[in-house]
């Protein structure tokens, strides 16, 4: 057994309400910047839908993630030396169209423009080469809210197995917000596919990076990572993708995208995993059992042998602590409500994910869904969200843990409404459920309330330990074009030097007093 | 001094000191700005067929002239390799990647200069340097039809004189009085392939010193600690 901690994400998406300000927090501390306009590595998705970028859970078409070749875990995309083969040219990278041109609007034109019959428009201008864009045809959110054609939404991955034709129906309609970001995993396949080995897993906290010093732009990482989260900076040639937040979690603070999240659905926290049984475990012969397996290599936190060796790992009993009380240990673990996104591309994923419910409640309320004796839990089937989609989604495609969770989300309300509506506890929803009169509290506790310190239980990083000098390293940045945090950068320099900023509007608006 | 001294005597040393020292220099100074510099982003059309096309012309064409530039004129012969031989060897294999390389590289060219985006997004070293590498080829390709009539005529002299020159120039004992009755065309790809060492460590060009050949032996999984630095 070797222990390690994990940085661990849930995001509740029985909460989300797909307002992007995960996005917008995330895009203005790490992405605005030249060669990066285009990439989000927070983005939320409407589904059904075909995300961004475009189709990116179709692993036939960009060969991401993990495969059993012969009963062993080998890249999707091919092993070493077909990387190198491929070196020149990589067959399966997106282009800049799958995710979207990068454009911003002429706005100065508003103020500049001459008197005219008409209004003057702000017309958009590529971020790329500067010039005026003829019309938008895609967007990072271009699906939002179900917008556009059911059949082209419709082909997204998840549908698969299910009859698509009933649900373009308009009264058969759903939908669900999907918010996306690094997934942190414990068998990443942007860290095997990187031909120069800049990528990482920190291993204090699993938290992965791109060495930028280090990365070589082979872009492997790029199509190797099935989430297509690690994206390509065109102008600094290099891979770059959400750092976690690292900064801030090191200093016991939570991810900008959890921090603002308005609906309260992220948790952040720690979980101990046993490094040894990653390959074994991301190689089980059924897709099925990957839920199963991943659930299995984490470790008890309240175990005495776990934390007697997770000491002997030189992990502090701070972060032991972190890890008992860790919201993340409760949801995956305890209650068994939250499971990663697509396990089936086996590269355990730690962002987990709590499945929506809101559509269903709302009817179950007004008597409209067959219930079970318990006169609270709907009956398998009846319910708004597909269950094989949610499934696809979560387990792949397996759906008995799903709808147990479901059952449970609605077990929880069922006796909440019977404390405060009839005031009279009734558990007969909770033992249908399985679940505890204590547990159902506490998931009101963690899912209803959401209180900032159930959410976030983050140890610090103790950089005490791994700096001589702590304050020295004070003011260090994230990403930056290179050498700014070191002395004796000289102005004048023989060697590419970065070009100006994004491509802004070139005419000025008048000042403010003219 | 004349130019002619200069150029085969002098340059090469210039070209070859830069060169060595400007890849220390930037990837001691500047890893940053060390990358291969893809653009394979903003297009994909072709970009398989060309750039391996270029790459594997480049890479054969790199290491023909090294092997056949390099290798004293005793271990040929002691191989059993006669000059002629040598020199329709270089002759063909010459052609062949040479070509492969020039369509390749005709088609990144066209690309990187009329691309919108590709062009928006390159630097004025991009440009500089595929056309530079271009011309060189060019010039290089159009050394055959001079070396197939030397070929003809059973005159191996001039490869084996620019041979010579090559390992002058190594063993530090400079001789630019060899290149004295080589054709002119020689002389010129000479001049821009010495100046493709003096651009290298300026350009993207720095990115081959790092092919990655130590994946092939490397664990899948990276993990790295803060502890003990």
């Amino acid at each position: 057994m070797k222990v390690r901690a994990q940085f661990a994400f849930v995001f509740n998406l029985d909460k989300c309400i797909g307002c992007h300000t995960c996005s917008v927090t995330c895009k203005n501390v790490w992405t605005n910047r030249k060669g990066v306009e285009y990439a989000w590595f927070n983005n939320v998705e409407s589904k059904p839908g075909v995300g961004y970028p475009k189709a990116w859970e179709d692993q036939e078409k960009w060969h991401g993630g993990w495969e059993l070749k012969n009963g062993k875990l080998e890249l999707k995309s091919g092993n070493r030396a077909s990387k190198l083969l491929n070196i020149f040219a990589n067959p399966d990278m997106p282009e800049i169209d799958d995710y979207y041109e990068p454009f911003t609007y002429n706005y100065a034109h508003l103020q500049n423009a001459k008197l005219s019959e008409a209004t003057p428009t702000a017309r958009p201008l590529s971020q790329i080469t500067g010039e005026s864009m003829e019309k938008i045809t895609w967007g990072p959110n271009w699906e939002d809210d179900l917008a556009g054609e059911y059949a082209k939404r419709s082909k997204d991955q998840n549908m698969h197995n299910i009859q698509k034709e009933m649900y373009g129906q308009f009264e058969n309609t759903f939908h669900m917000y999907l918010p996306r970001i690094c997934n942190h995993c414990l068998n990443a396949s942007c860290v095997a596919a990187c031909p120069s080995g800049s990528i990482y897993k920190r291993e204090e906290d699993g938290i992965v990076l791109v060495d930028q010093d280090k990365c070589r732009g082979w872009r492997m990482c790029v199509s190797s990572c099935p989430y297509k989260k690690v994206f390509y900076n065109w102008e600094s040639g290099k891979a770059e993708k959400c750092v976690g937040c690292y900064p801030r979690v090191e200093s016991g603070m939570p991810t900008v995208c959890s921090e603002s999240c308005v609906g309260r659905i992220r948790y952040n926290g720690i979980m101990l995993y046993d490094a040894d049984r990653i390959e074994e475990l991301a190689s089980m012969e059924d897709e099925q059992d990957l839920y199963e397996a991943q659930c299995k290599i984490f470790l008890d936190p309240n175990d005495p042998e776990v934390i007697a060796a997770a000491r002997a790992e030189g992990i502090n009993d701070d972060w032991i602590e972190a890890a008992r009380k860790s919201p993340i240990w409760k949801m995956a673990m305890d209650w068994k409500i939250a499971f990663p996104m697509h396990p089936e591309f086996r590269t355990l994923p730690m962002v987990w994910y709590v499945p929506p419910l809101s559509p269903v409640q709302s009817q179950i309320d007004q008597g409209n869904l067959p219930v079970g004796p318990d006169g609270a839990i709907p009956v398998s089937g009846s319910m708004r969200l597909p269950i094989q989609y949610l499934a696809n989604l979560l387990t792949a495609g397996k759906e008995a843990p799903i709808e147990s969770a479901l059952n449970r989300l609605i077990a929880m309300r069922s006796y909440q409404r019977s404390v405060h509506v009839e005031g009279k506890a009734d558990t007969r929803a909770l033992e249908a459920a399985g679940i505890t009169e204590e547990q159902a509290l506490e998931m009101y506790r963690y899912l209803a309330i959401a209180n900032y310190e159930d959410r976030f239980v983050i140890p610090t990083g103790h950089t005490e330990e791994t700096l001589d000098d702590a304050f020295g390293f004070q003011g260090q940045n994230g990403f930056t074009f290179g050498n700014d945090t070191s002395a004796g950068v000289s102005k004048i320099t023989l060697f590419p030097r970065r070009r100006k900023e994004t491509v802004e509007p070139k005419e000025l608006a008048p000042a403010a007093d003219k | 001094m004349n130019l002619h001294n200069f150029l085969y005597g002098v340059y090469p040393y210039i070209a070859l000191t830069v060169f060595l020292v400007g890849s220390v220099m930037r990837f001691d100074r500047e890893q940053y700005t060390w990358k291969s510099d893809s653009s394979q982003l903003l297009s994909k059309a072709n970009m398989r067929l060309a750039s391996n096309l270029f790459h594997i012309g480049i890479i054969a064409i790199f290491f023909g002239h090294a092997v056949g530039l390099l290798t004293p004129h005793s271990v040929f012969l002691a191989l059993g390799v006669s000059d002629m031989t040598h020199q329709m060897i270089a002759i063909w294999a010459g052609s062949i990647f040479g070509v492969m390389c020039l369509i390749g590289g005709a088609m990144l060219w066209l690309r990187r200069m009329f691309n919108t985006r590709v062009s928006a997004a390159s630097r004025g070293s991009d440009k500089l340097i595929l056309s530079w590498l271009l011309v060189t080829l060019i010039l290089g390709l159009s050394t055959i039809p001079v070396s197939l009539s030397h070929a003809n005529e059973g005159n191996p002299g001039v490869m084996i004189a620019l041979a010579e020159w090559v390992q002058s120039i190594v063993y530090l004992r400079p001789d630019p009085a060899l290149l004295v009755g080589v054709d002119t065309v020689f002389k010129i790809h000479l001049f821009f392939g010495m100046t493709v060492f003096l651009l290298f460590p300026f350009t993207r060009l720095v990115h081959v010193w790092s092919v990655p050949f130590g994946y092939l032996a490397r664990p899948y999984q990276i993990v790295r600690t803060k502890k003990g630095h």
